[in-house]
């Protein structure tokens, strides 16, 4: 039967609505989990604070094992979500920027906007920076048009791309997650101690 | 306990305990709507509000923008937007029940408040790109791509993370 709205379970209407509570869940979360501090989030590229490493992978393992058993408990029809397209080198090229981006900015654009709320001024910074760069992709747009669009292989997913079956899948990633949890308190051990708030 | 909390509102909720609620909120919403969370597409939304207002006709005739132009209606009407509104709200409201809201720039006691802020701008600058050219940034590529196990999710994870810790080296002055 899911997803509700755009089987229309629940009035369009609702949309919007749905989003800001949505919206505030995820602030909440996000801001309560110490997101909001980019001297907390830069803490897992130098190994004293592993809060981005355990939040993300832990969300991403929950997530994908719940859509998955909703799926597999015929509440949820995977076949109709969204699923994020893979342009190859958009993706690759894109995100080799924004690692960048991150370890020298400290936030993510999802980060700064909840440090924005609490008063961070680096971030509300960091805000207009995103800003300046959307301007910029835009106005030199024909200049990355080639990655933007090219390199296109569809709306894939892992089991497109190598066969695997889905369940294996989500079984070894989160075995993965589990790993890197107990590696990366091993090394926060070793690491010189970085106070901040 | 309230002394407690208020001479410690650094204190953070356990990772494993806001990444599991964090899960429960992305499945959600894919229940809910279909689609994942996002950030940066509202602040794109705004870019594209903006340009449109100040020079319509060449919003109109760039390439990029044009495309979420609507003819009756304004850009910042949008999902995302909402989302993100809420974003500053709850943000708002964990900040407030923990004492963490106050205007100030954060950095390292060894880097000046300028340093801090040029930082943060090139970063800005360098993740808004990234983030158009990935068609989404860590919340709608990476986290909500890896939820329904998108491969371009888990590549752009996969290239946000292995350049930030290739690269961490030469930004460590800033933090540690």
């Amino acid at each position: 039967m899911g997803p509700l709205l755009p089987n229309g379970f629940i009035p369009f209407e609702w949309d919007s609505i749905i989003a800001i509570i949505i919206g505030i869940a995820f602030g909440f979360v996000l801001e309560s989990s110490g997101f909001s501090s980019s001297r907390k989030l830069a803490g897992v590229f130098y190994g004293y604070d592993f809060a981005v490493l355990k939040v993300f992978f832990t969300a991403a393992a929950v997530s994908v094992i719940g859509i998955y058993y909703m799926d597999y408990l015929g509440y949820l029809d995977i076949t109709q979500l969204y699923i994020h397209p893979t342009y190859l080198w958009g993706a690759i090229i894109g995100g080799v920027i924004m690692g960048v981006g991150f370890v020298a900015g400290g936030f993510c654009p999802g980060t700064s906007l909840c440090a924005v709320a609490i008063g961070k001024l680096d971030a509300w910074v960091y805000v207009f920076g995103i800003m300046i760069g959307v301007f910029l992709f835009s106005e030199l747009f024909p200049l990355f048009e080639p990655i933007y669009d090219g390199y296109f292989l569809g709306n894939i997913t892992l089991i497109d791309s190598f066969g695997w079956n889905p369940y294996w899948i989500i079984f070894i990633f989160a075995i993965i997650a589990v790993v890197s949890f107990v590696i990366a308190d091993i090394i926060r051990k070793r690491v010189k101690k970085v106070f901040y708030e | 306990m309230k002394t407690k909390k208020q001479n410690n509102s650094h204190i953070y909720w356990n990772p494993y305990f806001g990444g599991f609620l964090l899960g429960i909120i992305i499945i959600f919403t894919f229940y809910l709507t279909g689609r994942g969370l996002g950030a940066s597409g509202a602040v794109k939304s705004t870019v594209v509000t903006i340009v449109d207002q100040v020079a319509p006709t060449h919003a109109e005739n760039n390439t990029y923008y044009s495309q979420f132009l609507k003819d009756d209606d304004t850009p910042m009407n949008t999902w995302l937007v909402f989302e993100a509104l809420g974003v500053i709200i709850g943000a708002f409201i964990s900040g407030s029940l923990s004492g963490r809201i106050r205007w100030r720039i954060q950095h390292s006691p060894k880097i000046s408040s300028k340093r801090r802020l040029v930082f943060a701008l090139l970063g800005g600058v360098l993740f808004g790109l990234g983030a158009q050219i990935a068609r989404g940034c860590t919340s709608g590529a990476a986290l909500s791509g890896m939820a329904v196990l998108s491969s371009g999710g888990f590549i752009t994870m996969l290239a946000i993370f292995g350049s930030a810790f290739a690269t961490a080296y030469f930004f460590r002055k800033n933090w540690i």
